[in-house]
């Protein structure tokens, strides 16, 4: 009978020590209270300037580009604006795998929000500011559509007064046979031949009211930033040694997968900083999606980055040398470029799926997955490691990234059309 | 075969099942906390963790040494730093030309951006641009120094936080 006591007792100490181990409480050394407060809200500076851009804070410009970048006239089939697929509701994103704006993109629509901390835009970062990024989409063929003459004309019929207030006089663009309806660098033979057969000083006219819409999108663009999320206030609570208000911020499991982020899963490698990603390009071996070519990504985006007419040491910029040393310390070749993207700001990413350039990915689910067990890359050389993870730890980082959706703190009135 | 030896069985066997299938329930939690620290010896051990920022340089030719702009080099942020360069007797280098490798020996790959030394500030300090970090972790700088026909290198390590 005593034996059965002890050995009864012997089982209930080890279940115990089991559950102890279990449910071990979370403690932060050091080293993770200060990853912590670097992927903090309250680390996010103060938004740098855009040198390249002189209307970037002026209100007017802002409130001017709200109007752009809900026009859907703005296209060629007068139905798609930078709102088609950068949605507010949808944390500025349009939850499709490929964005469709007149035809169908070959990569995901990125979120605006914090993307004004960014040295680089796009997936392949072939833009290096705010501006000029949105232009590209104007005078894609399968996004706006549209041309370069036809936008400029569309700000003198309906927008003439608020553009002169900001930028000045706009040129007399009334004489068609020198300012055709369709005309511009796009991949349309009439619109180009027509763009062709402009003067130059034309052309130059019509593209600095081309550029003039980029900044003034750009001024907009620059008001949408990221709100404090649970993983903010646990953060807060956590440095204020506040063990309460940790508690109720985030749970357990959460608390464990937050760990296993900046730890054992290297998740911070690339996903670092307040905005959980450091705007660099990795090759993390995406496969590409059926019905895709081949995507070299950073490779060819540093090309096109560098003949870009728009880029910061271009004439339209209004950085000087000195204020584009992205541009000008830019790596323009080697292997690490081939098949890199900018890795995903984590915020709001619970509400933004799919994932990956080309939406590859449905679920966070099949994200996690992918980088637990990384694959051969289709281009180049995947980065990953594989991290032997289990299925509750690759649960437990998902219950984490579910606590950055904070939403866009910005003023209301601008989350809206105007 | 008496009682006493087959309850003497039966409690080994019931015990041996209970460590065993106790082990089992246990390595998820046990593995990445205690574990793979021991089997994958610590971090600080694969990389060379001397973070000094002068040193002498690979064949003594020159003394270098280095500070950033901020002072503490801060991650993911375009910065400069500058580059003190004297002989090894103490003579401040005045004409040299400086290229700038690095990159992250861990992870097999190079710097994020293109460094590159321009200016000359006087006083042996040269002025090194373009310089990002936009990892955590053991870093590698390289500084490839030529002057006066004679060339030799030398390599810094930083530990990005």
């Amino acid at each position: 009978m005593k034996r059965w006591i002890l050995l009864g007792s012997g089982i209930l100490l080890f279940a115990a020590a089991v559950l102890w181990l279990f449910f071990w409480p979370t403690r932060w050394s050091n080293d993770e209270i200060n990853a912590l407060r670097n992927l903090w809200i309250g680390s996010l500076p103060v938004l740098p300037p855009d040198p390249s851009n002189i209307y970037a804070d002026d209100p007017k410009a802002a409130a001017f580009g709200h109007k752009l970048f809900f026009d859907t006239r703005f296209s060629s089939n007068g139905e798609v604006s930078c709102a088609s697929c950068h949605q507010p509701e949808l944390m500025f994103t349009d939850g499709l795998p490929i964005s469709i704006g007149v035809g169908t993109t070959t990569r995901k629509s990125i979120t605006i929000i914090g993307t004004a901390y960014s040295p680089w835009q796009f997936w392949d970062g072939r833009k290096d500011s705010h501006w000029s990024q949105a232009l590209a989409p104007l005078e894609s063929i399968v996004e706006h559509g549209g041309t370069r003459t036809q936008y400029a004309l569309l700000i003198a019929k309906h927008y003439r007064d608020e553009y002169e207030a900001i930028f000045g006089s706009l040129p007399d663009f009334s004489d068609i046979s020198r300012f055709p309806e369709e005309a511009g660098p796009v991949d349309k033979p009439d619109a180009l031949a027509a763009w062709e057969r402009m003067s130059t000083t034309d052309r130059e006219s019509v593209t600095q009211v081309f550029v003039n819409i980029g900044k003034a999108i750009a001024a907009y663009e620059r008001l949408i930033l990221p709100a404090p999320s649970r993983f903010d206030r646990y953060v807060e609570a956590l440095l204020n040694n506040d063990k309460k208000a940790m508690k109720t911020e985030l749970s357990p499991d959460e608390v464990a997968g937050l760990q296993l982020f900046i730890g054992r899963a290297n998740c911070i490698q690339c996903h670092n900083g307040p905005l959980f990603t450091n705007n660099d390009f990795h090759n993390t071996g995406v496969p590409t999606r059926q019905g895709l070519d081949l995507d070299d990504g950073r490779a060819s985006g540093v090309q096109q980055l560098m003949n870009d007419e728009f880029n910061c040491l271009s004439k339209w910029s209004d950085a000087g040398e000195e204020d584009c040393t992205e541009l000008r310390f830019v790596v323009s070749e080697g292997d690490q470029l081939k098949g890199a993207f900018k890795p995903s700001t984590l915020r709001n990413i619970a509400e933004t799926s799919p994932y990956m350039h080309a939406g590859q990915f449905a679920t966070l689910e099949q994200v996690l997955q992918h980088y637990n067990h990384p694959p051969v890359s289709p281009f180049g050389h995947n980065e990953l490691e594989p991290l032997g993870l289990t299925n509750r730890e690759m649960n437990q980082i998902i219950a984490f990234l579910r606590t950055l959706s904070g939403g866009v703190n910005s003023p209301p009135d601008l989350l809206t059309a105007p | 075969m008496n009682k006493q030896k087959i309850s003497v069985i039966i409690t080994a066997a019931i015990t041996t099942i209970i460590i065993i299938v106790g082990f089992v329930l246990l390595m998820p939690v046990i593995g990445p906390r205690i574990l793979h620290p021991i089997m994958m010896g610590n971090q600080s051990s694969r990389v060379n963790t001397d973070t000094s920022t002068s040193g002498l340089s690979d064949s003594g030719l020159y003394q270098v040494s280095w500070k950033s702009d901020p002072a503490k080099v801060p991650l993911n942020q375009i910065h400069t730093w500058t580059l003190h360069v004297e002989t090894s007797d103490g003579q401040t280098v005045e004409d040299a030309t400086i290229l700038v490798e690095g990159g992250m020996p861990q992870h097999g790959h190079g710097l994020p951006t293109s460094p590159q030394v321009k200016e000359y500030l006087g006083n042996g300090d040269y002025l090194v641009e373009g310089l990002r970090f936009q990892m955590t972790g053991y870093w590698e700088v390289k500084f490839i120094i030529s002057a006066d026909g004679k060339s030799d290198s030398i390599t810094f390590n930083l530990n990005i936080e």
